[in-house]
């Protein structure tokens, strides 16, 4: 070691303190600003409506009122539409699982002449904006008449529409996988079917995880599919049912925001279930670099 | 001949709700059509409306702000919130969790928090600016300030644009920045000259992918709309037409007013505009994206 170079190291050492200090400071400031609104609105989810408009305002209500749960309850159907929610989300993401590997494998491992007009094509419809197939989609839905039904919602993830991006994702993980170990599977005579079950399912356990786990998300949140879809207040998504609830009680902020939460809560849920794959599932995939 | 069957599940995915679609979109702008009866022919007439149309052009432009604000916005705090992660100090798997949960809360759960933390009487950020003895604006109800509160919206989302930032910044070989401090390099220079360009794809990809989201930039600002009580329900365009963004527009021909033909040519010019914007955006980035030798 030069002695520049240990004269530079205990710099940082002295630094280190007021450094962390610093650092520690804006963490802190940027945690209270992203973390207010979501308190706010658990506050004001057990306000009474007369403690809304207070002024200075009411930092914790002294009397919660729970009831305002209860009443949202009592408006719209809130057990149903979460389970409405759950089986759009839930069958979504079986139909991408199902369909979207086959493709990436396709794209990655296996050697044939389409393998990249394929793989052109699943970047290519990343780019295609939702509008330009929009009307033409709900047309074909609306002439085998299955508008009102979650068919429209739910079918084309079986066949892997819309998912370009999970493709990509599920794609750029293949690819990290070492071709020799299927080259030798091969030369065992192994078809690839069985590779692909045998080997490559196994090895890839998390970044599907991750895929189900983000596309759930997407699908939970989804607003514009269930507005095009959907026009039987009993087969609302929650989005849908949020949108109709905040049009009837766009005053009554307490309710609003007790609905709001109640429609958070299982993904705050499912985020601390599965936090590996919310936060590391990004670093298995090649999109990092 | 395996590659074929392994990609048929897409593939015919791809021919009946995409390839089909954009045909039928294509035909459909040179049509008039309602969905009841059947589509007539009417030539350019729709493409003339597009470019003729007050609306529209309101909309391009209100789409434009958030395109060229919003995008940046969010790239920005998603980096400077992933370099925050990235100091080695106790505690930030908390900081992350925090960073990163809003980010994941339904748009329109987040629509609903935003409209009454920015109400202009005992909103918490006009509450706040009160404190300190600012007046704060009628965010949702002027039109100069409602996109700058989407905007805001936005970048208390950033947290998966961090994510995968903070991906990138862990990668950054260690050996760049050591040798840069031999050589004598500050913090930002450091940044400019190591950190910017190893994570240069990833802004990239980030920025292709903020471009394509805000050129359809949808559901907060319906829902938004809807709320101002100026009897915007039926226009879907907020104060002023401020939050008339082109997706909503599009919707709203297609969908309230059933021109089918008009929205299917609103579609197609979105189409194209994206892609000259992606093209222009990747026939100019091989300037400042570098990629490293493996």
């Amino acid at each position: 070691m030069s002695s520049a170079s240990s004269a530079f190291s205990r710099r940082l050492r002295r630094g280190g303190g007021v450094r962390r200090f610093v650092s520690h400071a804006f963490l802190t400031a940027f945690s209270v600003v992203f973390a207010t609104p979501i308190l706010w609105l658990l506050v004001t989810s057990i306000k009474s409506d007369k403690e809304l408009y207070a002024n200075p305002p009411v930092l914790f209500p002294k009397n919660p009122r729970w009831e305002n749960y209860a009443d949202v309850f009592k408006v719209i159907d809130f057990p149903g539409m979460t389970w409405n929610t759950f089986l759009v989300s839930a069958l979504s993401v079986v139909g991408v699982l199902i369909s979207a590997p086959l493709v990436a494998y396709a794209c990655s491992h296996i050697e044939w002449r389409g393998k990249n007009i394929v793989f052109a094509i699943v970047i290519g419809t990343l780019l295609l904006p939702y509008q330009v197939t929009m009307i033409p989609t709900y047309i074909i839905w609306g002439k085998l008449g299955l508008i009102g039904t979650y068919v429209p919602l739910v079918l084309p993830a079986f066949v892997s529409a819309g998912a370009g991006y999970y493709i990509f994702m599920l794609r750029q993980f293949f690819m990290t996988l070492p071709a020799s170990l299927i080259q030798a599977a091969k030369i065992d005579g192994a078809s690839e079917l069985r590779i692909y079950l045998q080997i490559l399912m196994p090895l890839s356990k998390p970044i599907i995880a991750t895929v189900g786990v983000l596309l759930f998300l997407a699908t939970w949140s989804d607003f514009l599919g269930p507005l095009l879809y959907l026009n039987n207040e009993k087969d609302y998504t929650l989005s849908l049912g949020l949108y109709a609830f905040m049009q009837t009680h766009y005053i009554m902020w307490e309710k609003l925001m007790a609905a709001a939460a109640m429609f958070t809560l299982p993904i705050i849920v499912l985020f601390f279930f599965a936090q590996k794959q919310f936060i590391e599932g990004i670093k298995l995939t090649g999109i990092k670099g | 001949m395996t590659g074929l069957l392994f990609s048929s599940p897409f593939l015919i995915g791809f021919a009946l709700f995409t390839l089909y679609p954009i045909g039928a979109s294509l035909a459909y702008s040179f049509t008039d059509f309602n969905m009841f009866k059947s589509p007539t022919w009417v030539g350019l007439d729709n493409y003339r409306w597009v470019f003729q149309e007050d609306e529209v052009w309101k909309s391009i432009r209100n789409t434009l702000y958030m395109v060229l604000f919003a995008t940046p916005v969010s790239l920005i705090v998603g980096l400077l919130l992933a370099q925050l992660l990235n100091i080695k100090v106790r505690g930030q798997s908390i900081y992350r969790t925090l960073f990163y949960i809003p980010s994941i809360v339904p748009a329109i759960a987040t629509s609903l928090v935003w409209m009454w933390v920015l109400n202009p009487k005992s909103g918490l950020i006009n509450t706040a600016l009160d404190f300190i003895g600012i007046r704060g604006p009628n965010w949702l109800l002027d039109p100069v300030w409602t996109k700058p509160a989407l905007i805001l919206m936005g970048a208390w989302g950033a947290g998966g644009t961090m994510i995968i930032f903070l991906a990138a910044l862990q990668d950054v070989p260690k050996s760049l920045y050591e040798s840069a401090e031999i050589d004598g390099a500050g913090k930002i220079r450091k940044f400019a000259n190591i950190t910017l360009p190893t994570i240069s794809p990833i802004i990239l990809f980030q920025l292709i992918m903020g471009l394509i989201t805000y050129f359809q930039y949808f559901a907060q600002a319906f829902m938004l709309a809807s709320m101002s009580n100026s009897g915007s329900v039926q226009t879907m365009a907020g104060p002023e037409k401020s939050l008339l963004f082109y997706a909503i527009l599009l919707y709203r021909e297609a969908f309230v007013d059933f021109r089918m033909g008009h929205a299917s040519a609103m579609a197609w010019v979105l189409f194209v505009i994206t892609s000259v914007v992606t093209y222009a955006i990747f026939r100019t980035s091989n300037r400042w994206v570098t990629y490293g030798g493996d």
